[in-house]
């Protein structure tokens, strides 16, 4: 029920508990019950909401930033990306395979000021080597939605 | 002038979803649950196979038996979930949709006056196909109290020196119904007792929500041998339109049929079969993951239906919910017409799938959640008002 309950989730966390047990066929509590496990044992991580930002009429940039950084002794990547995901504009750090080291997202208001954050913030960290940032023109498709088409139901309406 | 028409043809009744989906089609606004497809798109790895064998330039006639990595894919697939060997050579056979698989086994088995037995209510092409072919359908009204499985008194009854072929559809459309290891093995020793054949439709095989999987007639000691297994890519995988299915059993019916298949059809579409390959190798997990999803639609269903005080069965397969509507002192039809004038919802006419479907209604869940709580909305208003 676990990866079920997951999978549900995932997809819509609003959904109410009661429709949850209905749809898993087990009782409320059990929902409930295993939702704190899941919880308590780090593997749900938050409920958050997926927003289209471009449809408000709030300014915001997204910056994808490849980090090549210096791994140090004994700690590897861990350290310098902790240095980075504690400013709060960092959205997301991802640890990559190839080319470059890290995967830094990151938020701001306008061009300049996260232009500002990488030369003065992140470049400037010792052990980050070089970095080139790339703009987010764009959302297509973010946690498995597409934002743009909305989807029709393209079947005749009665068939056998 | 001269009549036209074959008074075969003229003695076979339209299809009864016909009138209904004509209803339905003059009423753009209508909520329809009223679907035998999936809603699923089929999985893009699969439609991207399609669209690669279209840029090879791979728009030829293949076999008139199917592509044969197809048939052994086909043949592993059956091994690996149902245990059954097939010979992919000589035991295996791609048509156009299972639809197209009932059509040639009727034709290849059957001769004038062999009765066919066929357990209703069931899905709307056996009878006429059993009827081109020369045969007598002979229908088995089967029982809301079986959970319209069929028993094997049921069976006997229906027997007689003239029955040849059994229809077995399960998982049902319309009802839902499945049978089990322990409804086989009762079945099994009868149609070996008056040699009978059968005719297994197992398109929905891969959807059943028992918690273990499908099991097929064929699976029985001495069953294969007497049955055609026919199955294919439009449930399982959401490939509707692709028109893909295929049928295996004894290599003596399977090569007659290819015959009716090769002067009829020729091959089944070229582009469809690449892209069902790619479907059986690597289309588990899409299975599994549509499996999932109708389940929790079919528990949410049953569960809002029951609330409604619907009486209705368990369906254990397919997508469908059976609910019986006798209660509300209307038939079938008339029930399915009044609501979509009256809430504009379209659901099925149970006597659509035979006689015996009269006083039910069929209620399809392949829908998302969304869609059947604004359906489910409209037919408990509907429900209070009658």
């Amino acid at each position: 029920m676990r990866e079920e309950l997951l999978h549900i989730i995932e997809r819509n966390s609003r959904i109410a508990l009661s429709e949850l047990a209905i749809i898993l066929g087990v009782t409320e509590e059990q929902v409930l019950n295993t939702l704190s496990e899941l919880e308590s044992e780090g593997i749900i991580c938050g409920y958050h909401t997926l927003i289209d930002w471009e449809k408000t009429a709030v300014e915001k940039v997204t910056a994808l930033i490849e980090v090549r950084v210096a791994p140090q002794r004994g700690q590897g990547f861990d350290s310098i990306a902790e240095r980075i995901y504690k400013y709060p504009e960092v959205n997301s750090v991802f640890l990559i395979s190839g080319g470059f080291d890290l995967m830094v997202t990151l938020e701001g208001k306008t061009l300049k000021e996260v232009a500002g954050f990488v030369s003065d913030k992140l470049s400037t960290l010792d052990s980050v080597l070089s970095t080139a940032t790339h703009f987010i023109l764009k959302k297509y498709k973010d946690h498995g939605t597409i934002l743009e088409k909305k989807q029709e139901d393209k079947r005749e309406k009665i068939s056998p | 002038m001269r009549d036209p028409l074959s008074g075969t043809i003229r003695n076979i009744a339209p299809s009864g979803i016909r009138k209904f989906f004509d209803l339905v089609a003059e009423m753009p606004d209508a909520i329809s649950l009223g679907v035998g497809e999936p809603d699923f798109d089929t999985p893009w790895h699969v439609r991207d196979e399609g669209i690669y064998a279209l840029e090879k330039g791979r728009t030829f006639y293949t076999a008139n038996a199917g592509l044969k990595e197809l048939r052994q894919e086909i043949a592993a697939y059956l091994k690996r979930r149902q245990n059954l060997t097939y010979d992919p050579i000589k035991e295996v056979l791609v048509t156009v949709g299972g639809s197209e698989a009932i059509d040639l086994a009727m034709r290849a088995m059957l001769d004038a006056g062999d009765e066919v037995l066929i357990p209703e209510p069931s899905y709307v092409s056996y009878v006429p196909c059993a009827i081109l072919a020369g045969g007598r359908p002979v229908s088995i009204p089967l029982q809301e109290k079986n959970s319209f499985r069929l028993t094997p008194e049921e069976l006997e009854a229906h027997i007689t020196d003239k029955t040849k072929l059994l229809v077995l559809p399960f998982p049902n459309n319309p009802t839902g119904a499945i049978l089990e290891q322990k409804d086989l093995e009762a079945i099994a020793p009868i149609i070996q007792a008056h040699d009978l054949y059968v005719l297994s439709d197992e398109i929905y095989g891969e959807l059943t929500y028992s918690g273990g999987r499908h099991i097929s007639i064929a699976e029985q000691p001495g069953m294969q041998e007497r049955t055609i297994l026919i199955n294919g890519f439009s449930k399982a995988y959401a490939m509707t339109g692709w028109r893909l299915g295929y049928a295996c059993g004894p290599a003596e019916i399977l090569s007659q049929m290819t015959k009716i298949h090769q002067f009829a059809i020729m091959c089944a579409p070229t582009t469809s079969q690449y892209a069902a390959v790619e479907a059986m190798k690597n289309g588990d997990q899409d299975v599994a993951q549509m499996r999932e999803s109708y389940n929790q639609r079919r528990r949410f269903l049953l569960h809002e239906l029951r609330e409604m005080k619907l009486p209705v069965f368990e369906p254990l397969g397919a997508f469908y919910v059976f609910p019986n509507i006798s209660g509300f002192g209307m038939g079938s039809t008339e029930f399915c017409e009044k609501l979509l004038q009256e809430e504009k919802v379209a659901v099925v006419p149970g006597n659509a799938f035979g006689d015996s479907g009269e006083g039910f209604v069929r209620i399809s869940y392949a829908y998302s959640l969304e869609a059947l709580k604004k359906a489910l909305e409209r037919i408990r208003r509907f429900l209070e008002k009658h």
